[in-house]
This record gives structure tokens, sequence and C-alpha cells, in this order.
């Protein structure tokens, strides 16, 4: 039980920006878009928190100055993919690249300076039972996303706005022929997304390690876009999923620090899971393409209307 | 009592046409009033006018006698015109209901939408479950939901743009109650359509427009279908001349057990089907679509391959095995149904999209390098024989309208002098002048010794053209008849999905 608690609580520092990170890609992909720059807005977002929190101490403004670089990066991606109709998985890629080699550049002079981690959201009285720890020994970005897990779900599936944001990925021409703006409606997301994004990226420095590295956030961004198809586009299995590899993710912690029965699989492999994870569902979903496996129809499609 | 809508000298000039030329005419309350014509000449854009999607240049519209403007279709909408398209633009994935909820102007609460839904749906029997995914569907039951969203608005007048296209003749029927109640209850509706027997079955007016121009008004219940096709097209009509004495000779093609496994999403495979075409006979293939027409073209054209070498053979000679190029070695063609993307590359020039098919049967390629100049021989060939109107083997497919492009691609395959050519759709929105040209062409391969095969939703197409028929349905195919021997409403219950009376059990009820 008292080994468990540490666990748990990595656990859950290693899923946050991955969960938040692909919520935002869910809706973005629900709208029909495929940004693929999910890592670049990440690393942006995650340069920037840095930032904020070096200068100005206040995890909250960094965690907003995290959001506003993840969402104006996305910008570039949705004035090429949206206006100008450029290929959406070549852009996406180049975001990526843009946003790693910018993050270096921008985080370089901050190398080897600390900053202070972001503290708890309830007051440490509460969590002195080590059981109340694993309820409310976290910062606010953790129970921020189970709220926005519930808060898209009930978005997509229950309000107007989510209906449209979904007739939207599903048929783009149509819903412009009803009358929506099909372009309007995807800027939206994709800047959601973007803001997402830099949330998750503006968690490695805030929640995980307080100091500025280059390439911080460690593929976790391609994780986040795997995970989106791998849930089916449902935020519930997100959730799921993102614990899962979280889950992995720890086993790999604990397995380099030589923790007992877990060192039987080298470090490596433990490592490498979650990639071979995602490799072997993206191969599972090519092989039963049919309608349960719920891809918005219009995904990564370019919107040429006739008139 | 004033008109319910009135249009008087309506003008829409586009860049280098005259879309409408001063065009009036008048539709009581209560009237069902065809609009006539063909491809181009001029009904759509009429149409759309008055349901405001586009502006006329000049002439008045009037609504209950009172001049209008009508600046989009949300303003149509409020006078009370509601709209039913030709293309659906519903959401595959979406449920009835959502559907229905993203078409509305007003923010309705969708359980107070549902039992407004229901209550239309059982006032004129369009049966729907509302939370069934529109994927499930079948075309009928889309255009229910079309018709839905549109009478929801109580609409004093219903346009409907060719409406039948995709029904089964049951459907089509039921189509048809629907509007006279709703006529009945003072709804008036517009009706588009280049179908004479259905405008003599329904309409009380018909107005027939000629490019762009208004040619006649008339009752089309005191007009032959002939009269009013001549008046359409403006000349007299050809009638298919079939070569005298002709007679069916051996087996040709030969189709035994084909079956394909299902792939796209909502994509039906064929199912154990068999059947003979036999030298100089054209085979009809009908059915609604969505039953498997696609990957019977696909199985037949080589996109699909079998596992069984004799699954299809040609003169004996098994094809099973061969992909595209292998199975036209052989002598057999196809045209597949989309024209832009599948049949034609919309950006190659038409002596290129010659190459792409024609290049093996006509020795255009020569150790690996394009002979070109046999290409634009064959293609400017393909362009004076089959009347396409383009500016010569240089213009690219995607430039040609959707008529001449056919007319192309139907012209690339004849002249290849194939023995057996598959084609789908082939007068798909083509007019009546194109659709008579590629009718004669079809026949004439047929008399030269070919065996023919024509896949089309199109019923009067397929009695006009075809020796023997067969129907389509989900997959199966029923057994093949002579022409002449089965009734419009056989074939209609056939589409249905009664295949005879020991499957009547699984008839999916219309």
């Amino acid at each position: 039980m008292e080994i468990l608690i540490p666990i748990v609580i990595t656990l859950v520092g290693a899923a946050t920006p991955i969960l938040l990170a692909a919520l935002g890609e869910l809706v973005v992909e629900k709208a029909g878009v495929l940004n693929l720059g999910v890592e670049g807005m990440m690393l942006v977002g995650a340069i920037a928190g840095f930032a904020a929190q070096f200068y100005t101490g206040n995890p909250y403004f960094a965690l907003l100055i995290g959001a506003c670089a993840g969402a104006a990066t996305s910008l570039i991606f949705g004035f090429l993919t949206l206006s100008l109709s450029a290929n959406q998985t070549a852009t996406g890629l180049a975001l990526t690249i843009f946003g790693t080699g910018f993050s270096a550049l921008a985080g370089a002079p901050f190398s080897a300076r600390p900053i202070e981690l972001m503290r708890p959201l309830f007051p440490a009285e509460l969590a002195t039972h080590p059981v109340w720890r694993v309820v409310f020994g976290y910062s606010a970005p953790v129970y921020f996303s189970f709220f926005m897990v519930f808060a898209i779900w009930y978005f997509l599936k229950k309000t107007r706005g989510g209906l449209i944001l979904r007739a939207v990925g599903e048929n783009d021409l149509s819903a412009h022929s009803i009358g929506y703006s099909v372009k309007g409606v995807r800027y939206a997301a994709v800047v959601f997304g973007g803001a997402m994004a830099g949330i998750a990226g503006a968690c490695f420095p805030l929640l995980l390690t307080p100091q500025w590295a280059e390439r911080m956030t460690a593929g976790r961004g391609w994780i986040a876009v795997a995970l989106v198809v791998f849930a089916s586009w449902k935020p519930f299995r997100l959730l799921a999923g993102a614990y899962l590899f979280g889950l992995v993710m720890t086993m790999e912690l604990y397995a380099k620090a030589g923790g007992g029965p877990l060192s039987v699989i080298p470090s490596e492999l433990w490592a490498a899971l979650p990639y071979l994870a995602t490799i072997i569902v993206l191969v599972l979903i090519s092989i039963r393409r049919d309608a349960s496996t719920n891809a918005p129809a219009c995904l990564g499609k370019p919107f040429l209307p006739s008139n | 009592m004033p008109h319910r809508l009135e249009l008087i000298g309506i003008t829409k000039r586009f860049p280098g046409v005259l879309a409408n030329d001063n065009v009036s005419f008048s539709v009581r309350p209560g009237e069902i009033h065809a609009l006539l014509g063909e491809n181009g000449a001029g009904k759509s854009t009429l149409v759309k006018m008055i349901y405001g999607i586009m502006q006329p240049d000049s002439g008045e519209i009037r609504w209950d006698g009172q001049p209008v403007q009508i600046a989009n279709p949300k303003a149509a909408r409020k006078l009370g015109i509601g709209m039913v398209f030709q293309h659906f633009s519903l959401f595959e994935a979406l449920t009835v209901l959502e559907n229905i909820a993203l078409g509305m102007d007003s923010k309705i609460p969708s359980r107070e939408l549902e039992s407004r839904i229901r209550d239309v749906m059982s006032t004129y029997g369009l049966l729907l479950d509302p939370h069934r995914t529109v994927a499930t569907l079948s075309v009928g039951e889309r255009q229910r939901i079309e018709i839905v969203r549109a009478l929801l608005l109580d609409p004093k007048l219903l346009i409907m743009d060719e409406p039948t296209s995709v029904l089964t003749p049951q459907e089509v029927e039921q189509l048809f109650e629907v509007l006279r109640k709703l006529a009945a209850q003072g709804c008036s509706i517009l009706y588009i359509s280049h179908k004479l027997h259905e405008i003599k079955a329904l309409c009380d007016t018909a107005t027939i427009l000629r490019g762009g121009k208004l040619v006649d008004t008339c009752d089309p219940k005191a007009e032959t279908s002939r009269s009013m096709a001549e008046k359409m097209i403006g000349a007299g009509l050809k009638d298919i001349v079939r070569a005298p004495g002709r007679s069916l000779g051996q087996p040709k093609l030969v189709i035994s057990r084909l079956s394909t496994t299902k792939t796209g999403h909502f994509e039906v495979p064929v199912d154990n089907v068999s059947f003979t075409v036999r030298t100089g006979e054209i085979f009809g293939i009908a059915g609604v679509a969505g039953n498997g027409q696609n990957a019977l073209l696909d199985a037949l054209s080589g996109e699909i391959r079998s596992d069984d070498k004799d699954a299809i053979t040609i003169d004996g000679y098994p094809l099973g095995l061969l992909d595209t190029t292998g199975r036209r070695k052989r002598g057999l063609c196809a045209v597949p149904e989309e024209r832009n993307g599948h049949a034609a590359v919309a950006d190659f020039s038409l002596s290129d999209n010659s190459i792409l098919t024609a290049r093996d049967r006509l020795g255009m390629v020569m150790l690996g390098l394009i002979n070109s100049g046999a290409a634009k021989t064959y293609t400017g060939k393909v362009i004076a024989d089959f009347a396409v109107k383009a500016l010569g083997p240089a213009s690219t497919a995607g430039s040609l309208s959707g008529g001449n492009l056919q007319k192309y691609i139907m012209g690339r395959e004849i002249l290849q002098k194939p023995s057996v050519l598959v084609v789908s759709q082939p007068t798909w929105g083509v007019d009546a002048g194109a659709a008579a040209a590629i009718h004669q062409a079809l026949v004439d391969l047929a008399s030269a010794g070919s065996a023919i095969v024509v896949i089309s939703q199109d019923l009067d197409e397929l009695r006009a053209l075809c020796d023997t028929m067969a129907v389509i349905n989900m997959g199966r195919l029923s057994p093949a008849r002579p022409v002449g021997e089965v009734s419009v409403e056989e074939i209609g219950l056939l589409m249905g999905g009664v295949h005879g009376s020991t499957e009547a059990h699984d008839a999916v009820p219309a």
C-alpha cells in the first residue's frame, strides 16, 4: 500500500499532460482537421510557461501564457491549412519541427536555471494522510484535465455547438450548404487544440521537472495524437488510455531505478511499450475500418467549397 | 386569390451564358407545378433564385401578390419556402434527429423537436426512427429526412429537385402520395424533373424551359410524353435504331459465382453473382443505388480481383485473376459511374486520359515510351465521332461539362472495340441529346458483336436499351429475364428486395 502511493502520484504526473494534449487534439480531429503538430505546440507552450514562471513566479499565469503560446502556434497551422488549404499532414509535421527548434532557441538562456514547481491545489492539511494525498495532493492542471474530459464529452454529445462541430468534421460540404461556417468552426477547434497542447507543454516544467531542457516533452505529443485514435475519438476512453500509457511510463521509471520485480523486463523495453502499443493499435484500427471506429469522415481533408 | 408565387421577367446572366432569359410563370396555392427541361436549361438557376441562393439580375418575384426580395435561404424559409435538394446534405455518422436539428434555423430543445418530428411523420406517413444513424438508411429513407426537415417549417411552397432519380417505383408512388396530401392542404409544390411519365401522373401544370427561355406552360395530362420531350429538346426525338434481323449469338461473357468481400464503411459487396451475356446482347442490371453496383463494377473491371480464375470468362478464357490492365488486353473494358476521379483524371488532358485506358489495346506505349502522336490522333477521333464539345485533345477532362465528358469516356472505350464493355450509369446527369447518342453507340457496338453490361438506376433507360435484365439488391442478382417479359412492378419489387416467393420474408418494408 505504502509503495503504491508514490507510484500513483508519478502515474498521475505522467498521464496529465498526455491527457490534456490529447483532449485538445480530439476536438480538432472531430472538426475534421488532423494537426500532427501537437509535439511542437507543446514545446512552445513548455518554454513559454517556463519563462513566465521564471519571471513572475505565478504558475497560473504561466499556464495561461503556455496556453496562449500554444494557441498562437496553432494559428500558424490554421492559417496554412484552413485559409491556404495546405496539406495538413505536411504542415503538422513542419509545425513540430518548428516548435522543436523555436523552443530550443528561446530556451537557451534558461538552461540550468531552476524554477519553482507548482504547489498542490488543496491545503496541505487535507493531504497529510497518504491515502488523502492520492486524492488531494495534486496541482490544478490535474483536476482541470479531469474536468475537461467531462466538459468535452458534454460539449460534443449534448450541445448544439458540439453537434455543429461534429457535423463539420463529418461532412464539410453539407455543413457549408446548410449555412455553417466550416472555416470558422475549424479555426476555433484548432486554436482550442493549440491552447490545450500549450497547457500540456507548460505542465512539464511546472509539474514534473522544474528546469528547462530541450525537447523536454520527449515525444508525448505523438503519444497524444496516437491516443486519440486509440480512444476512437471518445473522451472517456481517452482518459483510460492516457492513464494506461502513464502507467507504462511509470513502470519504466521504476524499472530503471531497479525496483524489484519490474526490472525483470529491461527499462528500454518499458520505454518502448507505449510506442509499440500505439503502433499495434493503429494497425488494428486500419484493419477493421468500419463505422464503429468513429473516425470523423472528413479527417485531414482540406475544405474546398465549389462556390 | 393571389398567386402563391409569381415570377415576372426573371433574367440571370453568368459570364458567357444567359441562364434565365425573361422567364415568367406563376404557381397557385395547392398546385403541383412541374419545371421541366434538360440539363443546362436553367431550372436549377431559377430555383436557386426562388430559394434565395442567387439573386436575379432583373425581373420580379411576387409572393402572395407582394413583390419580395429573397436575400438568402433563411429569408426564403421565413416566407414559407422549403426545398428538398437532389443531392442530400446529410451527415452519415449522425442520427436522423441530429441531422434535422442541424438544419433548423431556430434552436429547439431536442425533446420538443423529436415530438414535432413524430407529428409530421405520422401526419404524412413518413416512417423513420429519429434515433437511427443516417448511414444505415436507404436512399429513400434519407430523402424522407430532407422532406421532414422541410415540412417542419410548415412550408407554403415546397421545391423538389429531381426527387425520384434515386427511388424505386414503389418509393416514388409513396412520395407522390405525400406530395398529393400536401397539395390538398394548400401547399404549392414546384416539382423539377425530366421524367415525363411522372409529371403526367403527378402535376397539374408544367412549365418547360429550354436554353434559359420559357418554351411553354401546358397541362401535362393533355400532352403526350413525346410532345413534351420534343418541346424540351426543341427538335424531333431520335429513336434508337436497331439493325434489322438481329439475333443473339454464343455466350461471350460468363460470370459464375462472383463474390467480393466488404471493403469500405458502408459499401455493399457482391454476393455469389452469376450471369451470361451473349454476343450482341445488352444486359441490364437495375437496382437502387448502394446495393452493390460499385462492387460489381469493380469486380468486373478488375479493380477487385477474384480468387477464382473461372469466376469471369470471355469466350471461355478465364479472367478472374487478372487486373484491369490484363482484362483490358483480353478485351474487357469498363466505365465506372464516377466520371471525374475514377473514369477520368480531371487535371489531365483528354489525350493523356486516353493513354490511361487505351495504351495497350491501341499501342500507345512502346518500350515504356509514350507515343503521344497516336494518343492525340485517337483522342481527336473520339471527339469527332462522339461530337464531344471540347477545344481539342489538349483540353483537360475537368474543363468539359458532365455530358461531354461522359461522351468522351464512352467514346474512348467504344472505339477500342472491346469484346465486352461494362458501363455504370452511362447517361447519369447527361442531357437527352447526348443520352440518345450514347445509347445509339452502345446499340451499334452490340450489333458489331460485343457483349455489353449496363448497370443503371434508370429503368426507362434499361427498358429502352437492353435485351435482358436482372436486378441487384443487397449484392445479390435476381435471375435474368428478357426485357419484354418483365413489368415495371416486378422490377420494382425486386429492387425493394423481394426475390420471388421464397425470400419474401426478408423483404424490406417499403
